[in-house]
């Protein structure tokens, strides 16, 4: 009942991790008693479960997330939304006026129109049919303003990091609000310009460098060393 | 190509362009070469300079290509005008519809295809210069694609051709002894799960040379296996050297 | 060329062929009944259909005159083309060939040309500038499955039952003579594709069966017991011993078949 990686070794797909004894976990799968990767990433086995953390891969919508989508068309009784997944969302008209729609008096693109962004949740999704959005929550809605990014969907659990260490450091340190959708889009609102390209530095350092060891302290000195710049040239000026 | 030369192998078995028998081309390949498909791979194996991008998953375009019940992967390999020789029309050929079909049938085996219905991978693949052995080739690039993409895979998929050139078995036919020689066996292989994706042939083989030819082209495709998987991490190990 | 089958149906015939047989109640190696007509077109110079159990082929020979290619002055043009028409299957549409046309056409043009089955040479008339032009058109009239070989037989009964108009050359002018001289056709190609259903190869699969089939692979073999094309398709695979194993009941089917039809 062998293994044949070592912690956090980097994997192709198609190599083999393990035989005999042992669960397929995240990005891997079975042939013939034995344990493949499917995707890049790295691998590590959390008792008998063998997982791959993909370094890259792409969004699947999954019920109670949190996501940050487009507009992309205004349909009948709702919305279809870019959710930067397979599959497009529907967001109905009844969800957001948060009562009957009324087709005779409701003009939807007053509400939302193509190009508006949203946070919302993914309230139904079975792959057999698009995933439906909810917006019927607080905190969640349309944006108005702050600054979006992109990034790989793996990577959002190293930038929330360990009990939502990381992110509530860069909040802090950087006076931003920030939302993470689950589908790899950020939000990124502060009071200024100079708090708002601080924090997106920071999350695409975290992005690049998300798995390597002493990240957390690498990025505490990064946003000290940025907070004293500033306060230098403000000296300056 | 105006002179057939008298022998493609001499007698101490070197080929024209001065291999042994059983040596491949070099082989180079760059993971992640474009910045707006999903995915993308670049590959020169011998003069072949061949570009691979990867879309998706994603929506179906046109729509009634959709498929309830799997992913639907779609294929197109083309080549520029001044890849050959003789200017090539950009229009698709009889040849291209082929080759995007069976390449496509060659890296089907690799996906997950039930696990993401009602989407779409698209694979478009760039021949910018044609020396023999294309789709072998292109096989190789657009796997590494397709995984750079993020897109689940059971394995890399990898082609090498093998062939007979004057009366002798071959690993890795170029332009020259792919006209001149005698039978040409492109293979697509996924060495993990020791499955022949692609197998194609013209040209004219006996039972135990074309068995030797099989054997020959999987030995091939293994060696190029190894290159695959270090070209994929060198795109995401450049992040670990951070640590040191 | 899929369209939905039935989750019953498949396993049905998984479990089968665990038992070594199939829905048509034939072995697993087995061939459908083959007929072959020939000269069934009159205006074509040659021609044939053939059943392959439900499967129909239609396959006409023109014979025309154009120039060589220049790579090869001394022999003549083969060009074949094959049509998936509306009335063989309720999923052939009409219009421009599709991939699946494409590929029929040039896996059968592989087996013809690879053979060496037609003495080319012959159909030189002037090097260089005039040479017998051959076109193979393959018309599928029913698909029951197995298109390949179908076809493949088709266009050699063909290629058997075809007339070259005769000729001379006087004083550098091209004048057409009366009869005809058959086609030199020096050898016979045969095609057999082996499908693959959950690890069980099967000869000559039908339209059910291809539904179900995770993939193929097609040789063509010469009277010496050379092989001269392949073709995998499909979306499966095979390992290397399936592929050894199939190529050797290929060789085995064409000497049958051989017998069979006194090729």
């Amino acid at each position: 009942m062998p293994t044949f990686f070592e912690k956090k070794q980097l994997v192709t797909p198609g190599e083999m991790l393990a035989e005999g004894d042992y669960l397929p976990g995240e990005n891997t799968y079975v042939e013939a008693g034995k344990i493949y990767a499917s995707r890049i990433g790295l691998v590590d086995s959390d008792n008998k479960k063998v997982n791959v953390v993909a370094l890259r891969a792409f969004y699947v919508p999954k019920m109670g997330d949190i996501i940050i989508g487009t507009v992309l068309e205004v349909g009948f009784n709702g919305w279809t939304v870019d959710i930067k997944a397979p599959y497009t969302a529907m967001l109905r008209a009844s969800d957001v006026l948060s009562r009957p729609f009324k087709p005779q008096s409701d003009e939807l693109s007053q509400v939302l129109t193509a190009g508006d962004l949203i946070v919302a949740k993914i309230a139904t999704f079975d792959r057999a049919h698009d995933p439906q959005l909810t917006v019927g929550e607080p905190g969640l809605g349309k944006i108005t303003r702050g600054q979006i990014l992109h990034v790989t969907p793996t990577k959002i659990p190293r930038i929330i990091g360990r009990k939502g260490s990381m992110i509530s450091m860069i909040k802090q340190e950087t006076n931003c609000q920030i939302i993470l959708g689950l589908n790899g889009v950020i939000l990124v609102t502060g009071k200024t310009l100079d708090e708002e390209v601080l924090a997106i530095s920071v999350i695409r350092k975290i992005e690049e460098e998300s798995h390597t060891s002493g990240l957390t302290d690498r990025i505490t000195q990064l946003l000290k060393e940025k907070k004293i710049v500033k306060v230098e040239e403000n000296k300056v000026e | 190509m105006n002179e057939k030369p008298d022998k493609l192998i001499d007698k101490k078995g070197i080929r024209t362009d001065g291999r042994k028998a059983d040596e491949l081309r070099s082989v180079k390949l760059q993971v992640g070469v474009l910045s707006h498909a999903d995915g993308s791979a670049y590959i020169e194996h011998g003069k072949n300079k061949i570009l691979a991008a990867a879309f998706g998953p994603r929506e179906v375009h046109p729509k009634h290509l959709m498929q309830a019940d799997r992913m639907v992967l779609k294929v197109r390999y083309h080549m520029a005008p001044f890849s050959v020789q003789e200017r090539k029309s950009p229009a698709p050929s009889r040849r291209e519809v082929e080759l995007s079909k069976v390449i496509k049938e060659s890296l089907e085996p690799a996906l997950f295809l039930e696990l993401y219905p009602r989407t779409g991978v698209d694979v478009f693949i760039e021949v910018l210069q044609a020396d023999g052995g294309t789709r072998c080739a292109a096989i190789t690039a657009a796997a590494l694609a397709i995984a750079d993409a993020g897109v689940p895979m059971r394995d890399l998929v990898v082609g090498c051709a093998a062939g007979k050139i004057d009366d002798t078995v071959v690993l890795d036919l170029y332009d020259a002894e792919d006209k001149l020689g005698a039978a040409d066996l492109p293979v697509a292989y996924m060495p993990s799960l020791n499955a022949i994706t692609l197998l194609q042939m013209d040209g004219s083989l006996e039972p135990a040379e074309f068995e030797k030819a099989v054997g020959m082209a999987i030995e091939g495709c293994k060696k190029i296996y190894e290159m695959q998987k270090e070209a994929l991490k060198t795109k995401y190990m450049v992040v670990k050297e951070v640590e040191e | 060329m899929s369209s939905l089958v039935t989750k019953v149906r498949s396993k049905q015939i998984e479990m089968l062929l665990e038992k070594g047989k199939r829905l048509d109640d034939r072995g697993l190696l087995d061939t459908r009944e083959i007929k072959i007509e020939q000269g069934v077109i009159e205006k074509a110079e040659g021609s044939a259909r053939v059943y392959l159990g439900k499967t129909q082929v239609l396959v006409g020979v023109k014979v025309g005159l154009g120039e060589p290619f220049p790579d090869t002055p001394n022999e003549g043009v083969l060009t074949v083309n094959a049509e998936l028409v509306p009335v063989a299957s309720p999923n052939f549409e009409p219009g421009p060939p599709d991939e699946n046309s494409i590929e029929l056409a040039r896996v059968v043009d592989r087996g013809i040309r690879e053979s060496k089955c037609i003495d080319n040479e012959k159909l030189c008339i002037a090097p260089g500038k005039k040479v017998f032009v051959v076109f193979v058109d393959i018309y599928v009239l029913n698909h029951d499955g197995n298109l390949i070989d179908a076809s493949a037989l088709a266009a050699m009964a063909a290629l058997m039952n075809t007339k070259m108009p005769n000729y001379e050359v006087k004083d550098g002018e091209l004048k057409m003579k009366q009869g005809y001289t058959p086609l030199p056709v020096k050898s016979h190609p045969i095609t057999v594709t082996t499908g693959k259903i959950s690890g069980h190869l099967i000869v000559d699969p039908w339209i059910e069966e291809e539904q179900v089939m995770d993939s193929r692979i097609t040789f063509a073999t010469k009277e010496d017991g050379s092989i001269c094309a392949i073709q995998k398709g499909g979306s499966g695979y095979f390992t290397p011993q399936q592929i050894l194993e199939a190529s050797k009941i290929a060789l085995d089917k064409a000497v049958e078949l051989r017998k069979k039809l006194d090729w």
